[in-house]
């Protein structure tokens, strides 16, 4: 039984919606990233509290045409990427949110 | 302790003769015992000198001989104070006194590189920016051409017509004024070598350069616009707070200003799109 994979965003970044875009800078080293439209979907939701494999069944198989097992082999690509840039923190336990959950960007 | 030893160095009295600078309307006071030196920021400054009125920060500087010439610039946050090193100088900052000091060849590019950095700084604090931009002011109006080198910066301030006030051909100074924007003049050229008049206008609008087949403005999506506008903004600070807070600061002014691509040709034609 694989374990399950929990992301969050980083509080060390700031990030932008501008139109169908997201836009991300490191607080650490001033990289800027764009995300495209479904890595947005997923930066939306990684409030870590929600399996990875959850966010892949209720937004994005869910919106776009595709197979699940391939949608959450690239979303876990995507994600584990993200965190090398320290954009996304992944666990495999969920993360404890001590107040309400945090929105994009903030 | 090497912090503590700093912090006292700060709280000493400043001595020697002086001048005070104002960049983007921040005077800026630099004590020297050193006459020449300060005789050689005088010419290299002219337009930008302050006399009489009060400084707004102090910095005592202190002429030797670079420790390491080749070290690459590090500005860093530290125990309260900010630090700016580089081969040729090492600076260090009291945002809460607004006293600093700093240690320099007896150079122009080094004092002008602390300038630039510690505006920066300044900056990053109240939403505005230090961009790699021409700019000038025509009709009341200030306009921002950014762009990297080769783009054209130069040669659009170079075809500018006599009605048009210079404020820089390399680095403009955009500080954020209640809903609007102004640029300031700044003495920081490009390869026009010439100064920028030190006066300011609200901003009407940034252009991204580009050199084309005929004149031509074109419209910039907001992401378009911000990842431009951020290549072109100047910040060297390793300091995560202060990084997003520019960001953030960038992404209002994209919001706020009108951005356009511009390809231009190389003649004062272009200037008549620039009402």
């Amino acid at each position: 039984m694989s374990c399950k994979l929990y992301v969050e965003r980083s509080p060390r970044v700031a990030a932008r919606k501008l139109g169908d875009e997201v836009m991300i800078m490191s607080g650490l080293d001033s990289t800027l990233f764009t995300l495209d439209e479904v890595a947005t979907i997923i930066w939306e939701a990684a409030d870590g509290s929600i399996p990875l494999e959850e966010i892949v069944d209720s937004k994005i198989c869910a919106q776009f045409e595709v197979e699940r097992g391939e949608a959450l082999l690239d979303a876990t690509e995507l994600v584990e990427g993200l965190a090398g840039h320290g954009i996304l923190l992944l666990s495999s336990e969920p993360v404890i949110m001590p107040n309400s959950p945090r929105k994009a960007g903030q | 302790m090497e912090t503590r030893n700093a912090v006292q160095e700060l709280t000493t009295t400043l001595a020697g003769a002086e001048i005070t600078i104002e960049i983007g309307g921040v005077p800026i006071c630099v004590h020297s015992t050193d006459s020449s030196f300060l005789e050689m920021l005088e010419r290299r400054y002219a337009g930008f000198v302050n006399w009489g009125g009060s400084a707004e920060f102090d910095f005592d500087i202190e002429l030797a001989e670079p420790a390491a010439a080749d070290a690459d610039l590090r500005v860093t946050w530290d125990a309260g104070l900010w630090r700016v090193e580089r081969g040729d100088f090492a600076a260090v900052f009291d945002p809460h006194s607004r006293k600093g000091r700093i240690r320099q060849s007896p150079n122009p590019y080094s004092i002008d590189a602390v300038f630039r950095i510690l505006h920066t700084l300044l900056l990053a604090q109240e939403g505005g920016f230090l961009l790699h931009a021409a700019s000038a002011i025509r009709n009341g109006k200030a306009f921002v051409f950014a762009g990297v080198s080769g783009a054209g910066k130069t040669t659009i301030a170079s075809l500018a017509p006599p009605d048009v006030t210079l404020l820089t051909d390399e680095i403009s100074y955009i500080r954020k004024d209640g809903n609007r924007y102004l640029a300031f003049g700044t003495p920081f050229t490009g390869e026009l070598g010439k100064l920028g008049e030190n006066v300011s206008a609200p901003l009407a609008a940034l252009y991204l350069l580009e050199k084309g087949p005929q004149n031509q403005t074109a419209p910039v999506t907001a992401a378009d616009a911000s990842r431009a506008f951020l290549a072109n903004v100047l910040f060297f600070a390793e300091d995560p707070k202060l990084v997003r807070s520019v960001f953030h600061s960038a992404c209002e002014f994209v919001g706020q200003v009108p951005i356009h691509r511009l390809a231009f040709l190389p003649d004062s034609s272009v200037w008549e799109m620039l009402t």
